[in-house]
């Protein structure tokens, strides 16, 4: 049961070039089985490169990159087996309907059941009514629910989230919020990249900041927050954020 | 891995089947082409070309079945550029499924969606008049050919698909091969052309798969045209099967 005690991800000086570009330059970290990690860093800091190599769709240049236990280079069909990626646009097949997306990726995983198993899954993702329709006809937020549910087919211990709420609209954004903190509670592992330092803030128990090819700082939000000076009482007029005032007009927040 | 490869190319088939035929129009527009061409040159042109035989459309079928071949390859770059383009193909690749399936798929249905097509204008030339008493051996014979020619231009196709950067570069590659078979004996024979363009027409491809299939119609003996379309089909393929896979590696490296 060595995949019980190795940690999910284990990344050594990781190291990935594009030419003259260093986009990584020797990327230390380390995942911990359950909970949400999620690394931190500005447009190009290299979180989608770490992303690819992870799901085995980018060889690294140097460095150690363990998966579920498994080399990434060595071992990319085990490391297959055991993640989902979600890339930053949602990937789903629009000429297919959402049903039929669901069951392809379950016949691909080679499940015994693909038509329960994309039954089950519009069910908890509320996509049933639109289970017919052709993908090309779902909002950005429907996509979105059928590409993570397409990425929890066969449970798979770790799921990559890459910017999963990039473009998506405040509704939308709080649906695959609430999907991620499910997941979590099964016990799956999530990587979560994101730009958003408040959806870090709100979902992740770990943090991670790439900065620059490499990782700055590493630990809990608790931690990150002890980094800077202990916080000053000042009192400020609690205002409403614009997003609490559009989630109020449109009437969605739950 | 490889166990899987079988069983998950079937599956990638059916799905990207079912682009084709709830995409009905890639196979009518591919057809349409080649048709267009044919009405035009058997009714407009046809008259005043003289090929000593009787019927034009008879002469003029092979060379149009290569052209909708020319034609039809070109969606199969465009449907592989969108997989890559929506993220789908790495979601395949990032999945416990054998992984040139994927690619395989693609070949696959373009293999399908190209002979229906060449039926729509095989019936389109009965039509107008193609009449063949060939035995089922030279028909077989001819179906052979069409499908190892179109193999090899899918796997040329699966290049640019594989690298472009836009839509209009994953199938503008195909222009220049359907114009090839003008420059060949598909039209008009090869010996009212001048001599260098002559000499060119002769030794390339079209003009000797056209030769090899018109004489397997007209039952005239297929001669060595039928050995040098071979070797030109199986060489083609074989040289762009080699570029298609290196690009692959390239890409999904």
């Amino acid at each position: 049961m060595r995949t019980q005690q190795t940690p999910a991800i284990q990344v050594r000086d990781l190291r990935k070039s594009y030419k003259d570009l260093h986009v990584l330059r020797g990327v230390d970290f380390e995942v911990a089985r359950g909970g949400v990690f999620a690394l931190l860093g500005s447009n190009g800091a290299g979180k989608t490169t770490a992303v690819r190599i992870l799901s085995t769709l980018l060889k690294p240049d140097a460095g150690v990159v363990r998966v579920n236990g498994f080399d990434v280079t060595t071992q990319a069909a085990d490391v297959r087996e055991s993640i989902s990626l979600t890339g930053q646009f949602a990937a789903v097949d629009e000429i297919l309907t959402g049903r039929e997306n669901l069951m392809l990726v379950a016949r691909l995983r080679h499940l015994a059941n693909p038509a329960q198993v994309a039954d089950d899954l519009l069910r908890r993702f509320s996509l049933t009514d639109a289970a017919g329709r052709r993908a090309a006809t779902y909002s950005g937020g429907m996509r979105r629910r059928l590409d993570i549910a397409m990425s929890l087919i066969g449970d798979p211990p770790i799921i990559f989230l890459d910017e999963p709420t990039t473009g998506l609209d405040p509704q939308a954004r709080l649906e695959v919020w609430r999907t991620v903190k499910d997941l979590t509670a099964q016990g799956t592992t999530v990587l979560l990249t994101t730009q958003y330092l408040d959806e870090a803030e709100h979902l992740a128990d770990r943090i991670a900041i790439l900065h620059q090819g490499r990782i700055i700082v590493d630990g809990t939000l608790a931690d990150l927050k002890r980094l800077l000076p202990p916080a000053k009482v000042e009192y400020v007029e609690k205002q409403p954020t614009l997003e609490e005032i559009f989630l109020t007009l449109t009437g969605t927040n739950t | 891995m490889t166990r899987h490869f079988l069983g998950d190319t079937a599956v990638l088939l059916g799905r990207s089947l079912r682009h084709v035929t709830r995409s009905v129009d890639t196979v009518i527009t591919t057809a349409i082409m080649p048709v267009a061409m044919m009405l035009m040159f058997v009714y407009v042109f046809g008259g005043a070309i003289n090929t000593g035989t009787d019927s034009y459309v008879n002469y003029l079928l092979p060379g149009i079945l290569l052209i909708t071949i020319a034609s039809g390859i070109a969606y199969t770059a465009f449907r592989l550029f969108t997989d890559l383009k929506s993220g789908v193909f790495e979601r395949f690749q990032s999945m416990p499924t054998a992984r040139s399936a994927v690619l395989w798929a693609h070949v696959l249905t373009s293999l399908v969606a190209n002979l229906i097509s060449l039926a729509i204008v095989m019936l389109v030339a009965l039509a107008m008049g193609f009449r063949s008493s060939a035995p089922v051996t030279a028909w077989l014979s001819v179906v052979g050919i069409l499908i190892l020619f179109t193999l090899a231009l899918t796997w040329i196709a699966v290049i640019p698909g594989l690298s472009a950067k836009t839509v209009e570069g994953a199938s503008a590659f195909s222009y220049p091969l359907i114009f090839l078979p003008f420059l060949s004996s598909a039209f008009v024979p090869t010996a009212t052309m001048p001599g260098p363009l002559r000499l060119f027409a002769e030794h390339q491809p079209v003009t000797s798969i056209v030769n090899a299939i018109r004489a397997l119609f007209t039952e005239q003996p297929v001669g060595t045209d039928i050995w040098i379309a071979l070797a030109w089909c199986v060489g083609i393929l074989v040289v762009a099967y080699l570029f298609a896979m290196n690009t692959y590696r390239r890409r999904i490296a």
